[in-house]
């Protein structure tokens, strides 16, 4: 039996104790990618952005959350390289397997994939960890909803990927 | 008492560059565990959405009754509040829908797809990160018509379950464990 999931998932609950204690937030992402859309927005189309009513709400500046999904990049980049596991990858294996070894098409259907997933995160005002760990954990009813939501959503949406377009 | 207004651990949630610095450090403390968890890789996550490979709910439910017990024991010890998401059926169940499908189509989440660019996935990086990036940006240009709209039906209560059924939050914390642990324990009964 493989223990390291279960190792995994010991060390982001006993992490979420700390973020709740020191932090007095959850373990959440999605909100890091809106202010930085808006900081983009804000580089590009001038301080007006910053009206939206969206991010009068979800100010465009670097917070916690911000610096934790920095933080994810190098905590995964120094175990990669500690466990061997570091590779410069476009098309991964079971995307190869079953769409080809085109990098071009991985890369328009991430983005569209992206896409979705931001619009979705943030429509859903929470994402796998916001909702999926933090708001479960916290027993709250609308994050319990959102979850199964997400996975028997992504669920059907992976068969019919694999299972229907895919042979076809 | 510690939630004082003067206290050392209030001073400490207030303090924003310190703040800062603690994200960044937790940030790589959860980025190490994604790794070291596998969730980081497409092919685990898409095992996961085609039901062969079960490490995602591995980790997440491990974490969740782990996060669990400490978290509400804060509570209990007056050192920690709970912050509860409120939701709508036009929130929560629409935007879960379009989520779910960017979920297979990308095969990482916000999160997972931050430590799959820290491991040297390029799609996650160029594909999946911009990808968040606009569909963020775009809910924000739409938000104003959709919460005038369709983000406000179907309200769900803004509470956590034990309240909602009114009991304490043990009488929900313990079944809630024993299924998890039943759950995993079934999980690798069935070599999933």
């Amino acid at each position: 039996m493989d223990w390291t999931p279960y190792l995994a998932g010991l060390g982001i609950g006993i992490l979420s104790w700390f973020t709740f204690l020191l932090s007095a937030r959850p373990l959440g992402c999605s909100t890091a990618y809106a202010r930085t859309s808006g900081m983009i927005e804000r580089a590009i189309r001038g301080d007006s952005v910053l009206e939206k009513p969206y991010y009068r709400k979800f100010v465009p500046q670097i917070d916690w959350e911000w610096m934790l999904v920095l933080g994810i990049v190098i905590g995964a980049f120094i175990t990669a390289i500690v466990r061997g596991e570091f590779a410069l990858i476009w098309v991964p294996s079971t995307f190869e397997g079953a769409f080809g070894s085109s990098s071009l098409l991985r890369l328009a259907v991430a983005l569209v994939g992206g896409v979705l997933m931001g619009l979705g995160a943030r429509w859903a005002g929470g994402c796998t960890s916001g909702h999926g760990i933090s708001g479960t954990l916290q027993l709250a009813i609308a994050s319990w909803i959102a979850v199964v939501t997400f996975f028997v959503s992504g669920i059907i949406v992976a068969f019919l990927l694999y299972g229907v377009i895919a042979p076809w | 008492m510690v939630e004082g207004a003067d206290s050392p651990l209030h001073r400490l949630r207030q303090n924003q560059s310190l703040q800062r610095l603690l994200g960044l450090v937790m940030g790589v403390a959860f980025g190490v565990f994604l790794q070291l968890g596998g969730v980081t890789s497409y092919d685990v996550i898409i095992g996961q959405l085609l039901l062969y490979d079960f490490t995602v709910v591995k980790v997440m439910l491990s974490a969740v009754a782990v996060g669990m017990v400490g978290v509400y024991l804060l509570v209990h010890l007056g050192l920690a509040s709970l912050t509860i998401k409120p939701g709508s059926i036009g929130t929560t169940v629409l935007g879960g829908i379009i989520f779910g499908c960017g979920f297979a189509v990308l095969g990482y989440c916000p999160g997972t797809v931050a430590g799959a660019v820290g491991s040297g996935a390029l799609d996650a990086l160029f594909g999946g990160t911009t990808g968040i990036l606009i569909g963020a940006g775009i809910f924000a240009e739409l938000y104003p018509r959709l919460d005038a709209s369709v983000l406000q039906r179907g309200k769900i209560p803004d509470m956590t379950i034990p309240e909602l059924v009114g009991v304490r939050p043990r009488a929900v914390i313990v079944p809630m464990i024993i299924l998890i642990i039943a759950i995993l324990y079934g999980i690798e009964y069935l070599g999933l």
